[in-house]
């Protein structure tokens, strides 16, 4: 399948506006407001479920509420998270290096697997299908099977380490190890979506590019330096906005495998978002904890953006 | 003159897809096939340690070193674990949001897709960036607020918050993927029906989505995918066992059967599997849908 090429269609525009007058016959509406008849769906959803919500929560964060009575507070919730509530930090300071180690880690394992299965072997679908398993297995699934690969005594990690002469560390039930844990977690899903785009950019490279290059003489390393990744800077962009704000919502695996412990030393901040929501019934103060979020996110997707310029290169122009 | 160059470097490796390196000896193959082995090795240790557990004694669990071949491999786990707690509700619940959410989705979607593809209205573009925004929109700024409003609503507890959001277009992504496989379809095709009369909604209906199907069946599939995997909308919305979903009624095993390891290995495999062959029956749709939106 070939990718939308012409994407305009602007010529043919003015061939069905020369025709007005069959088309009145058909119908009376301008096209304009067909256009948005047929988005009012989305458009609808997206007033009700997103951009309401949005200023609701902004509303809600500088309120205190607990499902019974609901009081203006002005600032004191972000005032309490930012300088009176070390789980918070606690739980800002777990999530930022979670995403620092798996996010870059990530995005190079996922490049990496590319670059093998790009190669023209035999059984590459059947590679490319095991990589891609473990990142359909549901969360949840997921996190009891880590759960139980992690088992200090009779887990299959540790029982691997001691086979070559290594005592392996209690993973999840140790402070020190239980976020490395959810990390290293995190790296069995790098087969899936993300290295399927990374798959597909890298066959979008032209040959010629690479035949350019090995005339002038470059190397392998060079090669894939000055021809391979430039080709995959929008990609790779794509991929580490979506990665930070997405692993930046850690969840599930932080829920179900250790409830946050052991002593906050996996309190995510999405987690303890939801605890201060659904179990001690501080909306406010969640609200405010996603409002910071969403800031936060949205200060680091405008950085990424404004960087992009300098390292992002796309071929021909704006493809938007 | 560039074919003249490789000629006389005697290159062969010319029409061959591989990463940029023209030299594909014997020996490159072999190191990429032993990284493949190790690699996928790796990945599905895992998937071993979980269906070999599934299948051993709860004494044979706790054995070390570990069999990796239980004897005799324990079926019955598999029998319990769907029996001890109610999973064919489980499974039915979840198939009912599944299914319905996903149709929703399906219309809804592919209208907003129309929309965006093949009409020009004033904002069209600002909206369709708004649109794209949103997926990149943390979950839990709207999560609060849109609880209260089924709270209000009285429909906590019920199936209704997980399904009624995706008749509302239901997702950037499928609106997004729709929208780009609309724009590859020729416009001529519309412009013959408009002139023999047909209305936006016949040509939606007649021409695009019969001619849609590998992109419907891609978001079908993420969709299936989606709501399966769910946890967070299922943890925050549904509050009595017999509604639960298979994601919510997995964790619920653990808690329960938390030292019979052996069960919850089998019920996560339960919840494993249907996700494993759907992928398997539909591999091309999946990489192809997932190559689509990489191009931005």
């Amino acid at each position: 399948m070939t990718t939308p090429a012409v994407t305009t269609g602007r010529p043919k525009e003015t061939v069905t506006e020369a025709a007005p007058s069959r088309r009145r016959r058909a119908m009376t509406w301008r096209p304009g407001c067909w256009g948005m008849l047929f988005i009012s769906p989305w458009l609808l959803g997206f007033l009700i479920f997103t951009a309401g919500p949005m200023l609701a929560s902004l509303y809600l964060s500088f309120c205190k509420y607990d499902l019974h009575a609901l009081k203006w507070v002005g600032g004191k919730n972000y005032e309490v998270l930012l300088t009176r509530d070390p789980i918070f930090w606690k739980s800002l300071t777990n999530t930022a290096l979670y995403v620092l180690f798996s996010v870059p880690t990530g995005l190079t394992g996922s490049l990496l697997i590319a670059l093998l299965l790009n190669r023209k072997v035999r059984g590459v679908a059947l590679f490319r299908t095991l990589f891609y398993l473990p990142s359909l297995v549901p969360a949840v699934a997921s996190a009891m099977v880590w759960q139980w690969v992690f088992h200090p005594e009779n887990g299959i990690l540790n029982y691997a380490l001691g086979c070559i002469g290594i005592r392996g560390p209690a993973w999840l039930i140790d402070p020190h190890t239980a976020l490395a844990s959810l990390i290293i977690m995190s790296l069995w899903g790098i087969g899936g979506s993300r290295m399927i785009i990374f798959l597909a950019g890298l066959q979008g490279v032209p040959e010629e590019l690479y035949e350019a290059a090995a005339l002038d003489g470059a190397s392998r390393w060079a090669s894939f330096r000055h021809v391979t990744l430039p080709m995959l800077s929008p990609t790779l962009f794509f991929n580490l906005v979506l990665g930070v704000i997405g692993s930046f919502q850690v969840f599930t695996s932080a829920y179900v495998m250790t409830g946050g412990g052991p002593n906050n030393a996996t309190m995510m901040y999405v987690l303890y978002l939801y605890y201060n929501a659904f179990r001690y019934f501080k909306l406010g103060k969640a609200s405010a904890m996603a409002w910071m979020l969403f800031a936060l996110l949205l200060a680091f997707t405008i950085a990424q953006f404004r960087a992009a310029s300098r390292w992002v290169h796309y071929e021909g122009g704006d493809r938007e | 003159m560039k074919s003249l160059g490789m000629k006389s470097l005697g290159v062969k490796s010319l029409g061959m897809r591989s990463s940029g390196l023209n030299r594909d000896t014997p020996r490159r193959r072999a190191a990429t096939y032993l990284l493949l082995c190790l690699g996928a090795a790796l990945f599905t240790v895992p998937f071993f340690w979980t269906v070999t557990t599934a299948l051993k004694t709860n004494e044979q669990v706790f054995a070390v070193p570990p069999q990796w071949l239980p004897h005799p491999p324990q079926w019955d786990n598999f029998r319990r674990a769907w029996t001890e707690l109610p999973f064919p509700t489980f499974v039915m619940n979840t198939l009912f949001i599944t299914v319905i959410a996903t149709f929703g989705q399906v219309l809804t979607a592919s209208l907003v897709a129309y929309g965006f593809a093949r009409f020009r209205f004033r904002g069209r573009n600002t909206l369709f960036f708004v649109m794209l925004s949103t997926m990149m929109l943390p979950s839990q700024v709207t999560m609060i607020p849109v609880f209260l409003l089924w709270r209000h609503l009285r429909l906590i507890d019920t199936f209704a918050p997980l399904i009624v959001p995706a008749f509302f277009g239901g997702g950037a992504f499928s609106i997004f993927l729709l929208r780009q496989f609309f724009l590859t379809i020729p416009r001529e095709l519309d412009e013959a029906a408009m002139l023999d009369g047909a209305s936006p909604f016949a040509i939606w209906r007649l021409i695009l989505l019969p001619l849609s199907k590998p992109a419907l069946i891609t978001v079908v599939l993420f969709s299936f995918l989606a709501h399966w995997d769910d946890f967070m909308g299922p943890l925050i919305y549904l509050n009595s066992t017999e509604k639960y979903t298979v994601s919510i009624g997995l964790s619920l095993f653990q808690d329960l059967y938390s030292r019979q390891l052996e069960l919850v290995m089998a019920a996560s495999l339960i919840h494993i599997l249907p996700t494993i062959l759907l992928f398997m029956a539909a591999q091309r749709y999946f990489i192809k849908g997932i190559a689509t939106t990489g191009f931005k």
